[in-house]
């Protein structure tokens, strides 16, 4: 398991094999591992990644004392996203290693984390593809949810029935995309297919989890 | 953070393509797979349409086929089924997009360029 953490770019075409591919950009690392926790200490295998290093008097401005003295103890500089990713190779890492776009390889299949685009309160059409009614021939009912349940026979709405409210802004993970290239040196990874979020959206590239033989 | 989706993009934009316009008469050379077999197929008609940017750019070309049936092809400038286009007759039009010849019946008489 091998992760980094990036920036959404966005997205473009590529040609392959005669046909067309849509492709996200994705501005990669570096990372720095920040922490180390490993099984034989009692916890669990993780690495704390750093991403994007700040320099010293905008980390004092935008960071908390006690965050600021983690990135000291740790001897790096501060960064302004701190993420956690598993790992099962821990004695592979160390404190203070950088980590770039080059430990993914073309053809690789990874899942990427991303937070989706905040669509703030949002009708039960658009949040959870209701059918609503008909626009026109007399139709009164346009784009409302209809029925929410029964009469005597339960008397309530049962829990977590679908209905209008905040949507987007969830943290979504895309499966098995396939890494199209990999530019360590400018740190940019494109993976086949679209990824959750903006563009500049922060996104996690792991290493795929239920990879397809 | 643009410089580097058009890095990415730059392979794939094809520079050999002759200059075309809204307009001008063409003959696309595109590749038909048929089976296991490859082969060139000529596509001539009215440059309609010019759009996008990059890869993302497309020209449509219209022709009026058989029993006076108008056929629309939309080819991306980057596909790597276009072999080839050559011009065939400059075209002098005052828009960029010819929907209006969509609706023209009987022949469509376009200005030629000199340039």
């Amino acid at each position: 398991m091998k992760g980094i953490i990036g920036r959404k770019l966005g997205m473009t075409t590529i040609y392959r094999d005669g046909k067309a591919l849509g492709v996200t950009v994705i501005k990669a690392g570096p990372c720095t591992v920040i922490q180390k926790k490993t099984a034989a200490a009692g916890e669990y295998d993780a690495i704390q990644l750093g991403f994007e290093e700040l320099p010293q008097k905008r980390a004092e401005k935008l960071l908390t004392k006690p965050l600021l003295k983690k990135f000291e103890a740790a001897n790096v500089k501060p960064h302004r996203v701190l993420r956690e990713i598993r790992i099962n190779n821990p004695d592979e890492y160390n404190v203070g290693d950088v980590i770039d776009a080059g430990i993914f390889a073309e053809g690789e299949t990874v899942d990427v984390t991303g937070w989706t685009k905040g669509r703030g309160f949002t009708g039960a059409m658009k949040r959870w593809n209701f059918r609503g009614g008909e626009a026109s021939h007399g139709s009164k009912f346009h784009r409302e949810l209809g029925s929410v349940g029964n009469h005597t026979e339960p008397a309530k709405i049962w829990k977590g029935k679908k209905m209008p409210g905040r949507y987007g802004n969830e943290r979504v993970t895309v499966q098995n995309l396939e890494v199209i290239k990999v530019d360590a040196e400018n740190g940019i990874i494109a993976v086949h297919g679209a990824v959750p979020g903006a563009r500049g959206g922060l996104v996690i590239i792991k290493s795929a989890k239920k990879p397809r033989r | 953070m643009d410089q580097y989706i058009r890095a990415i993009e730059s392979e794939f934009v094809k520079k050999d393509l002759p200059e075309i316009r809204p307009g001008d008469t063409i003959r696309v050379y595109v590749k038909v797979r048929e089976g296991n077999k490859e082969r060139t197929q000529a596509f001539e008609g009215v440059v309609i349409k010019i759009r996008g940017g990059g890869v993302n750019k497309t020209f449509t070309v219209r022709r009026v086929g058989a029993a006076g049936i108008g056929v629309e092809r939309i080819f991306p400038f980057a596909s790597p089924a276009v072999e080839k286009i050559t011009v065939l007759r400059k075209g002098k039009v005052r828009r960029a997009k010819l929907y209006y010849i969509r609706d023209i019946r009987g022949k469509i008489r376009i200005k030629q360029r000199r340039d």
